[in-house]
């Protein structure tokens, strides 16, 4: 009974409740625009003098927040006991590549204004541009194997596949690192989280290998010492 | 809507400044306005001296100015934090008068001056200037200001100087932001002598026809149209006529990056991003860029000052 009081309230509390905050920055994108528009007057949602770089600003920082979030799930679902949390995992990862979907496409739409060949000396020829939408790339397959079906027919390749995380992670801290001017105080923030939550993964496998070597050693020795052996029943 | 007691002028600063302004070459004694506007409340700025001036149409663009509340509320002024709104919240803690100026090296008028003598003999224009960052977007600026060249002048800099260097105040009790080292302070600008002396660099005390608010770079200010914003170095305190080229602060911070002369040119693109376009904040068009043009658009007045010069390395 109480275990399923408990799946009902994941199902029916916490994860509507997540999905909403994390709908949160794009509600705020849609109040400031409102704003800008003159349908309200809310200035304290207001996007400012250049509301084309606050909007793309937002997507891109709310995206790799989420991003690292996703990357939390574990190290906290382990280090709390909380087999629970891995429910969120798929939706924190999805609105995770919602946001950085959504900053690529404003780049790409808005501020560099369809004009393809911008586009493309952009991408080849700034690197911060190049790192930023090779990490969207690597989300893709991620977002697209993020079905229940994906995950059964990929089996243990699935598990592969969503490494990919790793690396979109890092290229995405790199991307915001290397765009700032000055001020590099923020993205190193970042880089810091990331670094705590890959590091975490490392201890990890290297305690579980460390672990399953001594195991393996024990067995070795066993075997070679005898103690395999079928016992058999000693003469007197 | 409530206002903390930090954004109200204090009484001192308040009669400092209408004391400044009397002080103007006998301009007219200032005149209070009714009390500052709900724009001037929100961007923390208290605007209550009128400048007189005159319009320089010559200098000045046809362009829409932006609006008051563009202008002070979106500057890049490293001094008082890295993020475009953190000048307007914070630069409420600069007291721009009692205000003097060092002068020294390679001139005959050395010294201490007061803000008012240095503006004493200078009549105030309003020059209608584009002004273009660095960092790809744009604005129109009514500056209230006098040329440069007639101030550097009165110091009669001798036959070594080449360049002039100035400085920004260094005091992390006004200016927060110095108490991060995201840049080498105090910041340090720099021109070369004929640049300095070239009619459209102005110093600026105003604009909008009102003395100039902290986060715009009170009390005075270098503006330099035809090179990216950051040559315009705010809040002076000290001017140097040098023979060799100043060290100048974005230079030293990533010199692949920045260089000495920072003219506006789409030719040359920022390392990390393209100079081609700009956005020009707050106007109707805000969605799309439009095309950088080389100097500024001020090439016609200026090109000749780097006849010869390759611009690509010398960005």
């Amino acid at each position: 009974m109480m275990k399923l009081n408990a799946n009902l309230a994941t199902r029916w509390i916490a994860k509507p409740l997540v999905f909403l905050l994390c709908l949160l920055p794009l509600g705020w994108l849609l109040a400031g625009l409102a704003d800008l528009a003159g349908f309200v007057q809310w200035p304290a949602a207001g996007l400012g003098a250049n509301p084309v770089e606050e909007i793309q600003d937002t997507f891109g920082i709310w995206g790799l927040r989420l991003l690292l979030v996703t990357l939390a799930v574990t190290p906290f679902r382990e280090i709390l006991g909380w087999p629970r949390l891995l429910l969120f995992r798929r939706m924190l990862g999805l609105f995770a590549f919602f946001y950085v979907s959504m900053h690529f496409l404003w780049y790409l739409l808005v501020d560099q204004g369809l004009d393809w060949r911008l586009w493309i000396e952009d991408i080849a020829k700034r690197p911060y541009v190049t790192v930023g939408f090779t990490a969207l790339l690597l989300l893709i397959p991620l977002a697209v194997t993020s079905t229940q079906r994906a995950m059964r027919r990929l089996g243990r390749r699935w598990q592969r596949l969503h490494r990919l995380i790793y690396p979109a992670a890092i290229l995405g801290c790199t991307h915001f690192y290397w765009q700032v001017k000055a001020d590099i105080r923020e993205p190193l923030v970042y880089c810091l989280v990331l670094a705590v939550l890959l590091g975490w993964r490392l201890y990890r496998y290297r305690k579980r290998a460390s672990r399953r070597r001594a195991e393996q050693d024990a067995r070795e020795y066993q075997q070679a010492s005898g103690a395999g052996l079928p016992v058999q029943p000693l003469a007197e | 809507m409530r206002i903390r007691p930090s954004e109200i002028t204090p009484e001192p600063v308040y009669r400092a400044r209408r004391e400044f302004l009397a002080g103007i070459a006998g301009l007219g004694a200032a005149s209070a306005l009714a009390g500052p506007s709900l724009a001037e409340q929100i961007m923390n700025v208290t605007l209550i001296e009128r400048l007189n001036y005159k319009r320089n149409a010559r200098y000045s663009t046809s362009e829409k100015a932006n609006s008051l509340a563009d202008i002070t509320g979106y500057n890049n002024f490293y001094e008082f934090g890295t993020d475009k709104s953190d000048p307007a919240r914070n630069a409420g803690s600069l007291r721009p008068r009692p205000w003097s100026v060092v002068v020294d090296g390679e001139c005959e008028g050395k010294g201490r001056y007061t803000l008012e003598d240095l503006l004493k003999p200078h009549a105030l224009e309003e020059r209608i200037y584009r002004l273009r960052c660095v960092e790809a977007w744009s604005m129109i600026i009514p500056w209230i200001g006098f040329p440069l060249g007639d101030l550097v002048k009165r110091f009669k800099p001798t036959s070594r100087a080449k360049f002039v260097e100035f400085t920004t105040l260094l005091d992390p009790r006004q200016m927060p932001g110095q108490r991060s080292s995201v840049l080498d302070w105090p910041y340090v600008e720099g021109l070369r002598v004929d640049e300095a002396m070239h009619p459209l660099a102005i110093l600026a005390v105003g604009l909008y026809g009102q003395v100039l608010p902290n986060q715009n770079g009170a009390p005075l200010r270098l503006v330099v149209p035809w090179k990216y914003g950051f040559k315009s170095i705010k809040s002076i305190v000290r001017i140097r006529f040098t023979e060799g080229m100043p060290a100048t602060t974005w230079a030293l911070s990533a010199p692949r990056e920045y260089g000495f002369y920072a003219n506006v040119n789409p030719e040359v693109d920022h390392p990390r991003w393209s100079q081609k376009r700009e956005r020009r904040i707050g106007s109707d068009s805000f969605l799309s860029r439009q095309p950088t043009v080389k100097f500024n658009g001020y090439a016609a007045e200026v090109a000749s000052l780097y006849s010869g010069m390759d611009l690509t390395r010398n960005f």
